[in-house]
């Protein structure tokens, strides 16, 4: 009897599934099981003949493809050989955290059957200009092997990677069934890569480009989707500046009856959203083009009415344009709304406070910290099945103490929303009691990134560091998984981390800490961290190499601005093998100062796209 | 030691130069943030250096920090941009019948200005000289400032002007006599 542990996020409909064919073929006649294996790959399992389980490979196969997550699959395919095969002949989706951690080569042979792909490529302090430009994690190696293998690959989704518009040609003439592609932070391209896919993805279901470093060069590419396109389902380019033809737009909006998230750029009018929604009522998810225009009365009436019409309406963003004009037409629509982005829209206290009381069903909302403390407490009483709240700075260079959201807000949010659990909070001043009370009001946080925008900042009324409020973070949070720290900290706070956070995955550390013995913390007291990103710390040699034993079980770690020397990362690349030991250096620095050290797990070996400015030890 | 009207250029040349404003005045802090309408990573990149190079005077700024993502950031600094409404200020000229109004912000110098307001006018301003002024020309640009005096148009660098500029007025030649003088 082998016990296999699925995390409890497994559908229970795929859990009562699952049991009941594991539980009727365990009382099958043992004789019924195929002699040969016929299916799997000989090479890879000699004894699958032999195996102690009476399932013939096909009913295991099919009772495995009632598993969806990855992590679950991951868990199954290690319990026997049997089990490892059955599992990658019926793995269709695949995630890839880390692009360099394996190669396109070992996954094709490995997965045959994949329709669905998820890359991440760079480390995600890239995200804040940390890494230099063409560091790698190209995507079109991976494309021309999954052309060869998975010709029937249906999505793609990329995060952090690198793509120019020959790979996306590449994509769109190479894959006939190819239905889905979405790409976040990814850099590279620009529109005409966009027209490939418009013009060639005859089944495009999904197009999302989301925050993309691109070259917009213009809205023709929405043109290109043919006439006799009618299957997509999300389309969203309101990252793209470029005017689009309203007319194409229009068209396509109207002949794809399923069209359920639909987020238009900034050139969309009012004037033509009204005529967008009026056409797809359906929609689930709707970002708004600009927000602000002159409207007749008439006008302002039919767009009210067309947002009333939106029944279904969950998710709203968009708002580019600074305007509070309009936002009462969208008062019918928001009793419905789960998810409200504002983070574009600079909106004072009294908007927000408006919208928010008209949406109290509200579980995730993101606003700019234009709305203030007063904003926060009307979200606070309005909305108090809150879930998830990130509060981004309008102005995240300016000095000005008297901008922005202060501890006062978060906690007025704390003690209306007792189910949030995921924050993202930009501020310039904190105490250490502030935070203790948001826990002890919010006890389920798994996520919480905390940016006090003054680094080394510390409790505003005791002068202390902040080393108390993460101790009470992960003192009461037992669940966290995610922990973003800032302010003045020393090592106690790591000490605390190491002591409590049993549960943490991914740890992002700036200007903190005293000494090695802060990350050694970290490092020998939690045992789930996966993703750990350090900048700007005074930790060490000593700190790096105590987790040598660690890493492997890691997906990543990201050191820069530490104490760091390339000796020490010499040994750690001789002493683990399986690891990646990847050093960049700052100009003009010391030859034996490691300026950025990035370390990750790999069965794939060095890299061998690495530019001259990392060195793979 | 004449200057000429150049202001458009964030040259040394502001090293030596002899002006009345305060030094320090923040000269070069916008020069970074002008179209930037592409939000590639290239762009980012060259302006989060010019952002640390004039970094503002009390703390300099850090790379990546805070962790506000570039897309976000170019979109802010795209709103910041647009939506600091328009300088309007009156523009009296003598001997004109009616006033007019102009939006500052339209402007990116000085050069810019005075060409339009030789336009809009009709009339010859000439060059400024910061010994002579407007000296021989037939018209000077004067202007109220934030503590009601008149001042000579270019005195001032640029932003500074735009931000303390109450009024305009376009003074004859002759009575302008006399204002540029040190």
């Amino acid at each position: 009897m082998q016990v296999v542990w699925l995390r409890s996020s497994l559908a229970l409909r795929d859990l009562q599934a699952f049991i009941q064919h594991t539980v009727v073929y365990c009382k099958m006649d043992p004789k019924l099981k195929k002699t040969k294996n016929s299916s799997s790959n000989s090479a890879n399992s000699p004894d699958s003949t032999h195996s102690s389980f009476p399932f013939p490979d096909e009913v295991l196969e099919r009772v495995l493809s009632f598993l969806h997550s990855h992590k679950d699959r991951s868990s199954v395919s290690l319990v026997c050989k049997d089990w490892y095969n059955a599992e990658r002949w019926t793995r269709t989706k695949l995630f890839i955290g880390n692009c360099y951690s394996v190669s396109p080569e070992i996954v094709a042979r490995r997965f045959p059957r994949i329709k669905s792909v998820t890359l991440k490529g760079k480390p995600r302090f890239s995200d804040f200009n940390l890494v230099p430009q063409h560091w790698g994690a190209d995507v079109h190696s991976w494309l021309v092997v999954f052309a060869k293998v998975y010709p029937f690959l249906e999505e793609l989704r990329l995060k952090r990677m690198t793509l120019n518009d020959e790979s996306l040609k590449f994509l769109a003439t190479s894959f006939p069934g190819f239905k889905a592609l979405s790409l976040l932070s990814c850099e590279g391209f620009s529109t005409d890569g966009l027209k490939a896919i418009a013009t060639h993805c005859k089944n495009l279901t999904e197009l999302d480009i989301q925050e993309n470093g691109m070259d917009d060069l213009g809205g023709g590419w929405l043109s290109c989707f043919s006439e006799n396109c009618s299957s997509l389902e999300v389309l969203n380019f309101a990252s793209l500046n470029s005017e689009v033809s309203f007319d194409a737009l229009e068209k396509l909006v109207r002949r794809c009856k399923s069209l359920r998230i639909l987020k238009v750029n900034k050139s969309i009018t009012l004037d033509q959203l009204q005529q967008l929604l009026v056409l797809a009522p359906q929609l689930i998810e709707l970002g708004t083009g600009s927000f602000q225009q002159e409207l007749t009365p008439l006008q302002y009436e039919g767009l009210g009415i067309a947002f009333s019409n939106c029944k279904n309406l969950q998710t709203l963003s968009g708002f580019w344009e600074d305007t509070s004009l309009h936002l009462p037409v969208l008062y019918a629509a928001c009793p419905s709304l789960t998810f409200l982005n504002l983070s574009y829209a600079t909106l004072r206290s009294g908007e927000l406070a408006k919208i928010v009381a008209h949406s109290p069903n509200i579980r995730r909302l993101w606003v700019l910290d234009t709305v203030g403390d007063k904003g926060l407490e009307a979200v606070g009483s309005s909305c108090p099945f809150l879930e998830e709240l990130r509060v981004f700075p309008a102005d995240p260079f300016e000095q000005d103490l008297h901008h922005g959201v202060t501890e006062a807000g978060f906690l007025a949010v704390s003690h209306g929303c007792r189910k949030l659990h995921y924050v993202l909070y930009f501020c310039r001043q904190m105490t250490n009691a502030a935070v203790a009370t948001i826990v002890q009001n919010c006890p389920d946080f798994t996520h919480f990134r905390l940016c006090i925008m003054n680094p080394g900042e510390r409790d505003y009324l005791t002068n202390e560091p902040m080393d108390e409020a993460f101790g009470a973070v992960v003192k009461t949070c037992t669940n966290l998984q995610r922990l973003a720290l800032s302010g003045l900290l020393t090592d106690l706070t790591f000490e605390y981390i190491g002591k409590y956070a049993k549960n943490l995955e991914a740890l992002s550390v700036a200007f903190a800490g005293s000494s090695d013995g802060g990350m050694q913390c970290v490092l020998q007291g939690c045992p789930k961290l996966r993703k750990l990103e350090i900048r700007d710390c005074p930790f060490g040699n000593a700190a790096l190499l105590s987790g040598i034993e660690k890493y492997e079980t890691m997906r990543s770690l990201w050191m820069s601005a530490c104490n760091v020397t390339m000796s020490a990362c010499k040994l750690l690349a001789k002493e683990m093998p399986r690891l990646n030991v990847e050093v960049m250096r700052d100009e003009g620095s010391d030859e034996s100062q490691a300026d950025k050290v990035y370390i990750y797990r790999t069965v794939a070996g060095p890299r061998r796209d690495a530019p001259p400015f990392v060195v793979t030890l | 030691m004449e200057r000429a009207a150049v202001y458009d250029n964030e040259l040394n040349l502001k090293a030596t130069e002899l002006r009345l404003g305060l030094p320090g005045a923040d000269e070069s802090e916008k020069q970074s943030s002008r179209n930037n309408k592409r939000s590639s990573a290239e762009m980012d990149d060259s302006r989060d250096k010019d952002e640390q190079e004039s970094a503002p005077a009390p703390k300099a700024q850090v790379v990546g920090w805070p962790p506000v993502r570039s897309y976000r950031k170019n979109i802010l600094h795209q709103k910041n941009e647009s939506d600091l409404s328009g300088i309007f200020v009156k523009v009296s000229m003598d001997g004109a019948p009616y006033l007019r109004k102009i939006d500052l912000k339209v402007y990116i110098n000085y050069q810019d200005l005075l060409k339009a307001l030789e336009n809009m006018f009709k009339c010859s301003i000439g060059v400024y000289s910061e010994r002579e002024g407007y000296d021989g020309s037939e018209f000077a640009p004067t202007y109220e400032d934030k503590d009601g005096d008149w001042m000579l148009v270019g005195d001032v660098p640029w932003d500074m002007f735009i931000t303390s500029c109450k009024r305009l007025r376009i003074m004859k030649g002759s009575e302008a006599k006399g204002l540029g003088c040190l």
